[in-house]
């Protein structure tokens, strides 16, 4: 992989020791170069980089609420059209809070509009910066403030929102998921999604030391494990023509994925097994 | 005073905060025993490791990343 002399995100960010948005943030923008516009939801990613007065970012960035990055990142795309300044990659992210809950309804305007831009939507499934909140993109099982475990319940009751399909149904040219455990397979997609004319997204997942229990050293092989387990799936869908990126040399158990993690040491077997039920009918409906 | 919109006009000014004070273990690398693999650069959150693989104790919070993803165990936590 090529390593650039500097990184457009800068050191010193307050992310937490292990974060994994910060690796997100930091192999895109080195993907997508100098020559870029960013623009991010509220959520981790804004308020660890950008502490009034420093930011870590080292290209213009522009935040502006929680539910608006897709308008505002319509709006960016828009103005330097106009001005002619269509070598200039615009890129939108948001956490799956600012993505799959609140940013929804913007994210599908700015799809729907054609706008030139990549969305990428760094997954840490629940509202980490808040104090882990369940959102949208808590998996099934998950324990989360607003989903406790306890006596009553297991914890999060529903599955995850499958917004890499609910992009996909838009139309648009390019649709995406990655993780940052395979860096190599998210920078080409980075790269595929700024080259294309029209709009792209990319779902990205993220694991959180923080959000879900694990020592900081392990960030990247919980991302690993997500996707030789088949709990996350890495694919594209280049035009309307889907295909996966990376396949397992063998499927792991989810048991595997699950028992690294403090958010579902509690579950017990009827629930693993119907987590497990879900990811064979997921691979299977893939083709993983 | 604050600036109009919040305006910041300094691009990567983080770069005052040095986040190394935030560390409880520091990564140790041997260079004999580094394959120039450059994972500990590519996962990095802090970018705190340069292309020649020296470590930057101003801002490398110890997370243990790169220590945990070396293959060649070249890179040792050590307490501060």
């Amino acid at each position: 992989m090529d390593i650039p002399d500097k990184d457009l995100l800068s050191p010193g960010h307050r992310g937490c020791a292990g974060c994994g948005a910060s690796i997100a943030v930091k192999l895109a923008l080195n993907a997508l170069g100098e020559n870029t516009v960013a623009i991010s939801a509220t959520g981790c990613l804004e308020v660890m980089t950008t502490p009034y007065p420093e930011t870590a970012w080292e290209v213009p960035f522009i935040h502006v609420a929680f539910e608006n990055s897709g308008a505002v990142a319509s709006g960016v795309e828009a103005a330097l059209r106009i001005q002619g300044k269509d070598d200039v990659n615009v890129v939108a992210f948001g956490g799956d809070g600012g993505t799959v809950d609140i940013g929804l309804q913007s994210l599908s305007g700015a799809m729907e509009r054609g706008h030139n831009l990549t969305y990428i939507c760094y997954d840490n499934e629940a509202y980490m910066n808040t104090g882990i909140q369940r959102s949208g993109a808590t998996p099934f099982g998950a324990t989360t403030t607003t989903s406790p475990k306890g006596v009553a319940s297991f914890g999060e009751d529903k599955p995850k929102k499958d917004m890499p399909m609910i992009m996909a149904a838009h139309g648009i040219p390019y649709v995406a998921t990655a993780s940052i455990a395979y860096p190599e397979d998210f920078v080409n997609k980075v790269k595929k999604a700024a080259a294309v004319k029209g709009p792209a997204y990319i779902h990205l997942q993220q694991p959180c030391t923080t959000g879900w229990g694990f020592d900081s050293s392990r960030t990247i092989e919980l991302g690993r494990l997500a996707v030789e387990t088949g709990s996350w799936i890495l694919y594209e869908i280049e035009n309307g023509e889907f295909k996966i990126t990376f396949t397992p040399e063998e499927r792991k158990p989810v048991t595997e994925y699950l028992s690294q993690q403090k958010r579902f040491r509690h579950l017990e077997e009827e629930q693993i097994s119907k987590i497990q039920k879900f990811v064979d009918a997921q691979c299977a409906e893939l083709g993983l | 005073m604050v600036t109009i919109g919040c305006v910041i006009k300094t691009p990567g000014s983080s770069k005052n905060n040095k986040t190394g004070s935030w560390r409880t273990f520091k990564p140790i690398l041997d260079k004999e025993k580094c394959i120039d693999c450059d994972n500990c650069i590519i996962f990095c959150p802090d970018s705190s490791v340069n292309k020649q693989h020296d470590i930057n104790y101003d801002y490398c919070k110890g997370c243990g990343i790169c220590a945990h993803e070396c293959p060649s165990d070249a890179i040792e936590m050590v307490k501060e």
